[in-house]
């Protein structure tokens, strides 16, 4: 689990890791922590998955990757868990949730796909309708226009946070 | 350009970062080059905008909350309320998208009180409804994104 002073340093890092010799002391010093401190706090929150991972996030856009599309699907609620732990395994998919139907919108199955063009990223689509059995639901492919805001999840006092919503 | 030092500092650590008291001198050993050439590197990077941070990525509500919402503006009046919209600290994605619900965003909060706080504040503000997705699942296991970087 975690507790007070692993949301102290998850604050503190949350903005990135300095790009210096040694950055862990560096977060040390801004919460107050001794490195070796902060470095065993981060390999065991590693190692207990409540951090997903630990490294380089990069801009895809800048990247050369400029399509990306939400593909939103609308399955049985029996189903969803399986084909999104489905989904979830192709290296294209970039995020992967179950989020509630409303009124106006009957999709409960999300998934994020980058590529580096609209025509790649509905071929990467057609794949995965295929591989995971997915022909007989309903479906929608947003793609991502203007970018007004993209920053990696950051907490707002009192509490840090993350992975993107 | 992209050296291949730089694609490689891409792609290699996306997921695995060293958590060491010298972690560019470790990638440096690993890749068989000086700790000052990682750090030139990753700071050309960060200066030409192509990593957001070296980081950890934490699963969504574990550490606080979050929601996906989106809502449906006029285009004329599009930029203006995305831009008041991603005035708040607590947006942190905030895109158009092709659809009759034409713009998406993510607020995170500390707790849900929090969050409801900052919707209804966005309403407000903006005179528009918002249409409210949390998340009740998360399937994905985040392991990096291969990035083809041949063809640049």
């Amino acid at each position: 689990m975690i507790d007070a002073r692993d949301r102290q340093l998850l604050e503190h890092i949350q903005f990135g890791l300095p790009i210096c010799a040694s950055p862990y002391a560096e977060i040390g010093r801004l919460c107050d922590m001794p490195e070796a401190e902060v470095i065993e706090r981060l390999t065991r929150l590693k190692q207990q998955g409540l951090i997903k991972r630990m490294g380089v996030i990069v801009k895809h856009r800048q990247l050369g990757y400029r399509a990306n599309a939400m593909i939103v699907w609308n399955v049985p609620d029996s189903l969803v868990k399986q084909l999104g732990g489905h989904i979830s395994r192709f290296s294209f998919v970039t995020l992967c949730y179950q989020r509630p139907r409303q009124p106006e919108w009957p999709y409960n199955l999300y998934c994020m796909i980058h590529g580096k063009d609209r025509a790649t990223v509905l071929a990467q689509l057609e794949q995965l309708v295929d591989a995971c059995g997915l022909n007989g639901f309903d479906k929608e492919a947003l793609f991502s226009l203007r970018c007004f805001k993209q920053r990696g999840a950051i907490y707002q006092n009192p509490t840090p946070a993350l992975a993107d919503g | 350009m992209l050296t291949s030092l730089h694609k490689q500092l891409l792609n290699d650590y996306q997921r695995d970062f060293p958590i060491a008291a010298r972690p560019y001198q470790d990638i440096a050993d690993a890749l068989g080059v000086n700790e000052d050439d990682v750090l030139s590197a990753f700071t050309e990077l960060n200066d030409n905008n192509f990593i957001s941070r070296i980081g950890p990525v934490i699963p969504p509500n574990h550490i606080g909350v979050s929601a996906l919402l989106a809502m449906s503006v006029p285009e004329q009046q599009l930029q203006a309320v995305a831009d008041k919209i991603s005035a708040y600290p607590e947006v942190n994605h905030n895109y158009e998208r092709e659809h009759r619900f034409n713009l998406w965003f993510v607020v995170i909060a500390s707790d849900a009180e929090h969050l409801l706080a900052v919707i209804d504040s966005i309403e407000q503000e903006t005179s528009y409804k918002t249409m409210q997705l949390p998340m009740l699942d998360d399937f994905f296991i985040d392991l990096g994104f291969k990035l083809d970087l041949n063809n640049d």
